[in-house]
């Protein structure tokens, strides 16, 4: 299914050197790409193929799971198509820093600087990359795997959690 | 000579028209904005990272406390990502339920927005009328499961429970009445000269800002954009329901408002239509590996105790995979991204909350107008600050 999908044969001709993955898993197709690219492969969405909403960016840790530790998760929407499609792109801790969405779509700025916040990614060229939820002078990252659910320099929970 | 300076005017996180902790830094020229700097974060509860350290079932209680103007919304949509993950089919009986409640949970919401909304422009008595009828959706939700507001009533796989036999007459009698009701607050409002001149031209985004900046739900569709995930990404059944989806032309606050009044009539339809289709039968799926057994087993026999005993302690595997599920919820967009690992808890959990998207247009809203209409954006973005700090 993933195979016919229209934006995945679109991708597939037009960025054939930086395409990870293809995946489907219930009627969802994720395409992972590399990060250098990850500008160009949205703004094609947008441009060529008409995925105007961008709905969701976000990340996910995968310390010691796999070999680069970040994921970026983008969620696109085509209002005049009427479909869906998730952009993935991998950051490694090393090299925590990956380009910015923003100039593609506006929504980007707060929902990067969320991710900014929360993770540790920096974003190249963001117009305005502050914390957003966590006060400026915090430490750490809090949704990092390594970041401890009670939070920092405290007894860890005693009590049930599951 | 005289010299002139910019002012910075500091508003909330203390204040009634911000709706909840929200604090805004303007930068005001005169009375005229010309600055808007949001400061969220006051309520952050880190939900996100505590649902990776809970079961499936237990991060449940964690979503009505998003948005809790509309807990059954978020209820939906938190279960049909499980469900999707999971892949469990959904008795008729559970969809039909989850449908009626959803709309009335948005008729709830939208009932507290047309309040506040009023209210801050200064229309009191649409204020205690809106309440008024908010309190009868507030009884249907006691009735059912026996809280206010934090409902925690759906369940992978259905509902907690069935309903009460009087559910059915008690909904049919308040949808009865309502459109009586939304027609008395347009008697209030719709022709109210002071309404229109606060409303009208007011807060105006363009169709393509509103994409652009990511804008959901009625403010979207204030916007002349038509789209709504209840037809155009169908999920838990809207797919079978008749509906009309309302968009506007003038992109400002009076707009907005006409939406979510016909929204609510056509909320009313919906449940019409559903409480049409409500037909005896079970409310949970045949999935023991998933859903809790009948209580009478767990009192009354030991593989129902140590099944129910299973289910909370260990909670279930899901299968190793991710899933997004987008529902309509009634302030825009409530989308669940769930990344599983095959074990009992997720992951990573990512809430897409409407509130924190839409918030962010305030500045191309607001910008350029007087603090007075600040006060009208903020009402017609219709934000929850529960949703935005998570």
């Amino acid at each position: 299914m993933a195979e016919n999908n229209r934006a995945v044969v679109k991708l597939k001709e037009k960025f054939a050197s930086s395409i990870i993955e293809v995946v489907s898993f219930r009627d969802e197709v994720t395409v992972t790409v590399k990060k250098q690219d990850i500008l160009n492969v949205l703004s094609f969405l947008k441009q060529s193929l008409q995925y105007n909403l961008l709905t969701d960016v976000t990340a996910v840790d995968y310390l010691g799971k796999k070999e680069e530790r970040f994921m970026m998760v983008y969620q696109l929407y085509s209002i005049p198509n009427k479909d869906k499609l998730r952009v993935k792109a991998p950051v490694s801790e090393g090299e925590c820093r990956i380009q910015s969405a923003s100039q593609v779509w506006e929504t980007a700025n707060w929902l990067e600087r969320e991710v900014y916040d929360l993770f540790g990614i920096t974003f190249e060229n963001h117009p305005d990359l502050r914390r957003i939820l966590m006060t400026p002078e915090w430490e750490g990252h809090p949704l990092r795997k390594d970041y401890p659910l009670q939070g920092p320099d405290r007894e860890p929970y005693k009590g049930r959690l599951s | 000579m005289a010299t002139t300076e910019k002012m910075i005017l500091n508003m909330g996180p203390q204040h009634p028209s911000t709706h909840g902790v929200l604090r805004l830094v303007l930068e005001l020229d005169g009375e005229v904005i010309t600055k808007i700097t949001p400061d969220i974060g006051f309520l952050h509860r880190g939900v996100e990272k505590l649902s990776e350290h809970r079961t499936y079932h237990q991060v449940l209680p964690l979503t009505d406390r998003l948005d809790y103007l509309a807990p059954m919304s978020n209820n939906l949509g938190y279960i049909l990502a499980v469900e999707k993950l999971l892949e469990i089919e959904v008795p008729e009986r559970a969809k039909v339920i989850r449908i009626i409640l959803a709309e009335l949970t948005r008729l709830k919401s939208h009932l507290v927005w047309l309040a506040c909304h009023a209210l801050d422009i200064g229309a009191m008595t649409v204020f205690i009328y809106a309440f008024r009828e908010r309190e009868a959706i507030m009884e249907t939700y006691e009735l059912i499961s026996g809280a206010r507001m934090t409902s925690n009533f759906f369940r992978a796989g259905g509902l907690s429970m069935d309903v009460p036999p009087e559910f059915e007459k008690k909904v049919r009698d308040f949808i009865d009445s309502m459109p009586g009701y939304l027609d008395q607050y347009e008697g209030l409002l719709t022709t109210n000269p002071i309404w229109l001149k606060r409303t009208v031209g007011n807060g105006v985004i363009s169709a393509e800002d509103a994409i652009d900046i990511g804008i959901t739900g009625p403010a979207l569709r204030g916007s002349g954009v038509d789209w709504d995930l209840r037809r155009d990404n169908p999920y838990g059944g809207y797919e079978e329901y008749q509906f009309q989806i309302p968009v506007g032309d003038k992109c400002d606050t009076f707009d907005r408002y006409k939406v979510r009044l016909v929204e609510m009539r056509e909320a009313c339809k919906i449940i019409t239509q559903a409480l049409d289709r409500l037909k005896p039968g079970p409310v949970l799926a045949d999935s023991p590996h998933v859903c809790y057994p009948p209580k009478e087993n767990v009192y009354n026999s030991i593989e129902g105790l140590i099944h129910h005993f299973k289910i909370a302690s260990e909670g279930y595997a899901t299968p190793v995979g991710e899933v997004y599920q987008g529902v309509e919820a009634p302030k825009g967009e409530l989308g669940f991204y769930i990344v599983s690992d095959g074990s009992s808890k997720p992951y990573r959990m990512r809430i897409r909350p409407p509130s924190f998207v839409n918030l962010q247009a305030i500045e191309k809203m607001a910008k350029g107008s007087m603090i007075a209409d600040l006060v009208a954006v903020i009402g017609t973005l219709d934000i929850v600050l529960g949703e935005i700090d998570r």
